[in-house]
């Protein structure tokens, strides 16, 4: 075939892409290195200044970095757990299997942010319905939002409500793409139900789960809008993640220069620290 | 054994319909109530605990000099820029997937993988790194709290998933179907537009309802790159959360919100059912 026609398919993609993405990140590199701020907006030149700040002096980025890692992997966990386990059990024939795959579907729908609102009331302190409920059982009421550990929990919830059902998503199709082969040579040796799903169904489902959990780590490094609307980052800064902590430094106190570096050194972090997790899962899933 | 299973695969899943649907009957019954049933206790069902009002559904079609919401106007802005962003990326996206699928890419150590690669890793952008340079970018050519300007964003969000999703159906639609095609006496362009696109119509269909569903949800470039001139509807509910707005007509602008893409839902169950998207997704 004429080599010609494969760059008129690819390149309008590709170069819109491009178009719209080299400029920001040459931007942010070259901003990352000035001292652009509310009082000098700038361009000018001080080095790796930032950078010194950053590495030196800012234990509330690292502190924000941690604490996001801590909320994306527990809540991926989580959601591969409870997908996997929802996925298994309308993957087969059970009553109304279709009603409930689209109960376990909606939440992905929603706009994060707009059920993040809903949750806001529904966990009300004293006017929320868990706590009157709990109250009903003689629990004291919990203070969802306002202590910083239960707050973290409280994303983690919220979290795990908005993104099972893609992780539920990614594995029931998979599921259902399996060959019927091996199950019919597991029914034939007489394999209990949980010895098929250590010895057939879970190492089937290995390269679709290692596709589906770093989808969702993906995804997850990027926890923003809820927290944004669910506690703002508080109390104090209990909930804040890397993303929340930038827009702060940015876009609410001006400090173009810094966030810039922020952004940058972050986005590093982030290409690294998600390829060495996609190498690791790799090895781990393939060799059981 | 087989019945503690099966008692407690039902208790799981009732336990997790009710987790899923709990937020929305919430909002559905404080969508009804009024200050008294708000604030003095909590309260569930109408009529036993409460008497319903339709206060809260009514300020929606208020105009906001008259104490409304005004989301309507968010609401046609969120389904302008979700469209017009999906259609373009699935535009541009089908075709890059359709020649990373079909031909191969040499340009020093790049190979199609890179190329695959390059396109859905921009799915690892934090939108924090993006938004301040757009924010500076937008707002130097004018575009900043502009349609247009969202559009040019939204299309970095979607075209990854594109390019992602068409690029495994591709791979699985099979190579000889366009042979023929071109053997047939068809130019590269007809194969493609006259026998692979009829083809790929589930693909397609998957793809876009992604892309329609992250862009519908997507909130916070709306937010920082939007002010007063154009809002989308995430913008607004949380708007109207962090101003005095009371519960019961947030709770109907919410559920407005999040309506129409329950629908999607049952469209993707559709397609699980029929086995369509296994190929799709994988």
């Amino acid at each position: 075939m004429n080599f010609k026609h494969k760059f008129v398919f690819l390149f309008p993609g590709l170069f819109v892409l491009i178009g719209i993405l080299i400029f920001p990140i040459i931007f942010t590199i070259r901003l990352s290195l000035s001292g652009w701020n509310s009082y000098t907006p700038e361009m000018n030149f001080i080095g790796i200044t930032n950078y010194i700040r950053l590495f030196t002096d800012d234990p509330r980025f690292w502190e924000s970095f941690f604490r996001l890692s801590f909320l994306s992997v527990t809540t991926v966990i989580l959601q591969y757990v409870i997908g996997f386990a929802l996925a298994m059990m309308v993957w087969r024939e059970i009553r109304f299997k279709r009603f409930f795959r689209v109960i376990f579907l909606v939440p992905m729908m929603t706009t994060p942010v707009i059920m993040t609102v809903i949750w806001r009331t529904f966990f009300h302190e004293s006017l929320g319905p868990v706590n009157d409920l709990l109250g009903g059982l003689g629990v004291k009421p919990i203070l969802w939002l306002s202590d910083p550990v239960i707050a973290k929990f409280t994303v983690i919830i919220v979290e795990v409500w908005q993104w099972t059902p893609f992780m539920f998503l990614l594995l029931l199709a998979g599921l259902l793409s399996l060959p019927k082969e091996p199950f019919l040579a597991a029914a034939i040796d007489g394999a209990s139900p949980f010895r098929k799903f250590v010895y057939v169904t879970f190492p089937l489902m290995a390269p679709i789960s290692i596709g589906a959990i770093i989808i969702r780590l993906i995804e997850a490094s990027k926890i923003m809008d809820t927290v944004f609307v669910l506690t703002s980052g508080g109390p104090g800064t209990a909930t804040e993640t890397s993303s929340f902590y930038i827009y702060i430094k940015g876009l609410r106190e001006f400090q173009m220069g810094y966030a810039a570096t922020l952004s940058f050194t972050y986005l590093v972090i982030m290409i690294i620290s998600l390829t060495i997790i996609a190498k690791v899962l790799t090895k781990l899933m393939i060799k059981e | 054994m087989s019945k503690l299973y099966t008692f407690l695969k039902y208790f799981f899943i009732t336990f997790w319909t009710v987790f899923v649907v709990a937020p929305f009957l919430w909002a559905v019954s404080t969508s009804f109530k009024d200050f008294q049933s708000v604030n003095s206790k909590v309260t569930y069902i109408p009529w036993l605990d409460f008497e319903p009002t339709l206060e809260g559904w009514r300020v929606l079609i208020k105009s906001p000099a008259k104490g409304g919401v005004d989301i309507v106007e968010p609401y046609f802005n969120s389904i302008f820029v979700t469209c017009t962003a999906s259609l373009i990326s699935i535009v541009l996206g089908t075709l890059a997937a359709y020649a990373l699928s079909r031909f191969t890419f040499k340009a020093g150590f790049v190979r199609n993988n890179d190329i695959t690669f390059f396109f859905i890793s921009q799915r690892i952008m934090p939108p924090i790194v993006l938004s301040i340079p757009f924010f500076i970018f937008l707002s130097t050519i004018g575009l900043l709290d502009s349609l247009l300007g969202l559009v040019v964003v939204y299309i970095v969000l979607l075209m990854p998933i594109a390019v992602w999703i068409m690029v495994d159906f591709f791979n699985r639609v099979p190579k000889e179907l366009d042979e023929t095609a071109l053997i047939d006496g068809c130019n590269p362009y007809q194969a493609f537009y006259k026998v692979v696109l009829p083809n790929s119509i589930p693909g397609l269909i998957v793809a876009g309802m992604f892309c329609i569903i992250f862009g519908w949800i997507d909130f916070f470039f709306a937010f920082i790159l939007t002010f007063t001139e154009v809002q989308l509807l995430p913008v607004k509910v949380v708007a109207l959360n962090s101003s005095i707005t009371p519960w019961w007509s947030l709770s109907a602008s919410a559920l407005v919100s999040v309506a129409p893409l329950i629908i999607v839902a049952f469209i993707v169950e559709r397609y699980l059912s029929k086995g369509n998207l296994s190929g799709a997704l994988k």
